[in-house]
């Protein structure tokens, strides 16, 4: 093998022509091409090695490793109920998969408001076709990434969410993802396609948990189009079990006025990496992707994000906030790039990481690259431990030690989750949140 | 028997020796000053009497009813009955300072094996402290001493203590960075916890504060040890003369 390989040879390459022919709307013309495509492109890139600058900090090879089925030839396993302790806990529509397979018996689809069409996936490649074409793998043609090819060519189910203009979803879309551990590692790609027409409105949670030990490859991909005026309040939890990969991709584009507001919270797997990337295409959108990531163990948790200020006077703001204790890893990349033509670009970038022990290490690498003249843009990293001075200070007040760490912890990602506007999605998180910092005790 | 009793405290900072044989014996119901000039040790000892990490004791002992302290944690020492007034109180972004002070209260009511308190009954009688002291409800609301003024930092301290309610309390340069009127609020705030079971040592680099908390006992402290004790009128000599002769050169 060459000394500076770039490249993994991908898990599950060479058996796409097979597993093509099962998969959910094989013999559509149209998407038999986009998946023999970028099947294709999959088996030429195969996986990053940590020679490629994007993946320098996140290591794959556990992940090559493991001889991965695809889910939808092995079925999903008997599963009765969902592991709601692991979920975001939000009262709305919920579209459920198990091992990337709808479940219909664990979804509640209600009746839906006006100009509204959510369906899942295997069902919109039949009854949604014509829309479904328009826009599937069109935000995602232009760059190559493994992941999303990977996706693309296997993907068997996930959600279409569409909303005509000046729609509203009247209650968040729940999209919850379990992994149920099998006798095979299982590798399942749901795909998430949301189009949001002008002045459309929607709130999605995303809940991604496991259940059993032993590894899974949880490899989602996301598309979201939001037309002039739209608004998005986009909310996920990564809460995979302690065996998991997961890898999930997500490509936004933000026409005029539209906000994308996104917040991910990465607690579970073995390794993650969840991939954002923004364009901000429209005067006055505006983006805010915000995180916090808690790791202990092993852990390798990767958030990597990536704003592109294409058009004037569009704002982002991004805060993300992670806690490493034991020997977890954790990687923050977040590039922001303002073009020529974006004056007035409004741009905020912060992203602290606490270690609490001597062994974590986090990885961060802000980018900015900025073409414009005009811009106000600022970033900061930082990385420490708990403060002595404040930890004496609670101490000396009578507080114990322990009690001391899992105030200062929780304060120090509640700034993180201050940054959900939205009161009723930041309780959900807090509760997680509270649950892995009682989890650290002991 | 004395409340605290301090025998030949030695102690040193990052190894440096800082304190070299502090003896000082406290009574119930009494407050001590500490006068001294910067950098003679008076915030040493404070911490050193709290129990924070890094300040190691070499020699000597501090008793707390005739028993040492010296073993136990900051915590426990807090709840023994023991409180510091910091001279810079920290900043702790992120906790309100209403969940601060309740939180000191239950660990105080989980040693004693009483149940947490509760929220209505601890509202309100936080709010009977906090008229005294001119803490509004806004700042405690706030997260602890984050955007305080030094006032409002120093007042907040106060309030601490007078929720918890110590047995002995240090005061480490609570009048520093006061305007007379804040002054006034602090000191009638420490005059109101004055009682016959609670010390005080009121450690201050100025007279002016024992104009309104006035001691019982004066000692000067200088280059790691106390040099004089005295009489409320000690404090008094010391304005008129300066440190000149205890370490420290007068001002030009
Ligand atoms: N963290 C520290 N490390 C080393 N020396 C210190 C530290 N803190 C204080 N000192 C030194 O200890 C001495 C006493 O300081 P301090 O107790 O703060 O004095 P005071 O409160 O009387 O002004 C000073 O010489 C100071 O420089
Ligand atoms: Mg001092």
């Amino acid at each position: 093998m060459a000394l500076a390989a770039r490249s993994y040879p991908g898990p599950l390459a060479n058996r796409h022509a097979e597993l093509s022919l099962k998969l959910a709307g094989a013999g559509v013309g149209w998407l038999d091409t986009l998946r023999a495509d970028s099947a294709a492109r999959y088996r030429a890139t195969g996986l990053p090695t940590p020679k490629v600058e994007a993946w320098r900090y996140t290591n794959l090879k556990d992940l090559v490793g493991i001889d991965f089925a695809s889910a939808p030839v092995v079925g999903d396993m008997a599963l009765d109920s969902l592991p709601r302790a692991s979920l975001l806990a939000v009262n709305g529509h919920v579209l459920a998969f198990v091992n990337g397979r709808l479940r219909p018996d664990l979804s509640t689809l209600d009746t839906l408001p006006a100009g509204v069409t959510l369906l899942p996936l295997s069902e919109a490649i039949h009854s949604d076709e014509q829309a479904l074409s328009a826009h599937l793998g069109r935000l995602v043609e232009a760059e190559e990434n493994p992941f999303v090819d990977l996706n693309t060519a296997l993907m068997e189910d996930g959600v279409v969410l569409r909303l005509a203009d000046g729609a509203v979803l009247d209650k968040p879309l729940h999209i919850i993802s379990v992994g149920a551990v099998a006798d095979t590692p299982l590798a399942f790609f749901p795909r998430l396609l949301a189009v949001l027409g002008r002045d459309a409105r929607a709130t999605i949670f995303e809940s991604h948990a496991g259940i059993g030990e032993g590894a899974y490859l949880s490899a989602m991909a996301s598309e979201i189009v939001l037309g002039a005026g739209a608004h998005l309040e986009h909310y996920k939890l990564q809460n995979e079990s302690q065996s998991a990969f997961h890898v999930a991709n997500t490509r936004v584009t933000v026409e005029a006025g539209a906000v994308y507001d996104n917040f991910v919270l990465q607690i579970g797997s073995r390794l993650s990496r969840n991939e954002v990337h923004t364009a901000l295409i429209g005067e006055g959108a505006s983006c805010r992707l915000n995180g916090a990531y808690l790791g202990a163990g092993k852990q390798h948790l990767d958030s990597t994000t990536f704003i592109d200020h294409a058009v004037p006077v569009c704002a982002s703001r991004e805060v993300y906030k992670g806690v490493l204790d034991d020997q977890a890893h954790g990687v923050f990349q977040g590039k922001i790039l303002v073009r020529r033509d974006a004056q007035q670009t409004d741009g905020h970038q912060l992203n602290r990481a606490l270690l609490l022990s001597r062994q974590a290490e986090v990885n961060a690498k802000p980018e900015l690259e900025i073409y414009a003249d005009d811009v106000k843009c600022s970033h900061g990293a930082t990385v420490g431990e708990l403060a002595d001075d404040q930890l004496f200070y609670l101490q000396a007040r009578g507080i114990d030690r322990e009690t001391a760490r899992g105030l200062l912890i929780e304060a120090y990602v509640q700034e993180a989750l201050d940054e959900i506007g939205n009161a009723e999605a930041r309780l959900p998180f807090q509760r997680l949140v509270g649950g892995w910092l009682k989890s650290r005790k002991g | 028997m004395s409340l605290i009793e301090i025998k030949n405290l030695h102690a040193t900072v990052d190894g440096k020796p800082i304190l070299k044989g502090i003896d000082l014996t406290i009574e119930p119901g009494t407050v001590h000053a500490i006068m001294g000039p910067n950098g003679s040790g008076k915030s040493t000892l404070s911490y050193v009497i709290a129990g924070r990490e890094g300040y190691e004791v070499t020699d000597g002992d501090i008793l707390l009813d005739g028993k040492s302290i010296l073993e136990m944690e900051a915590d426990e020492r807090a709840i023994a009955g023991l409180f510091l007034a910091f001279q810079y109180p920290v900043e702790i972004p992120g906790v309100a300072n209403t969940t601060f002070l309740k939180a000191a209260v239950n660990a105080r009511r989980k040693a004693a094996g009483e149940p947490e308190v509760d929220a209505m009954q601890f509202l309100k009688m936080l709010r009977e402290k906090t008229k005294l002291l001119g803490v509004t409800d806004e700042m405690l609301k706030r997260a602890v001493n984050v955007g305080f003024s030094g006032g409002e930092k120093k007042r907040n301290e106060i309030l601490q203590m007078a929720v918890l309610e110590p047995r002995f309390a240090v005061l480490d340069e609570t009048d520093s960075g006061l305007d007379i009127d804040a002054l006034k609020i602090v000191a009638d705030g420490v005059n109101a916890l004055r009682s016959p079971e609670r010390s005080m040592l009121v450690i201050t680099h100025y007279q002016r504060l024992l104009d309104y908390i006035v001691p019982d006992k004066v000692h000067v402290l200088a280059m790691g040890r106390i040099v004089a004790s005295g009489g409320k009128e000690l404090a008094q000599e010391l304005e008129a003369t300066g440190y000149a002769g205890y370490g420290e050169p007068e001002a030009a």
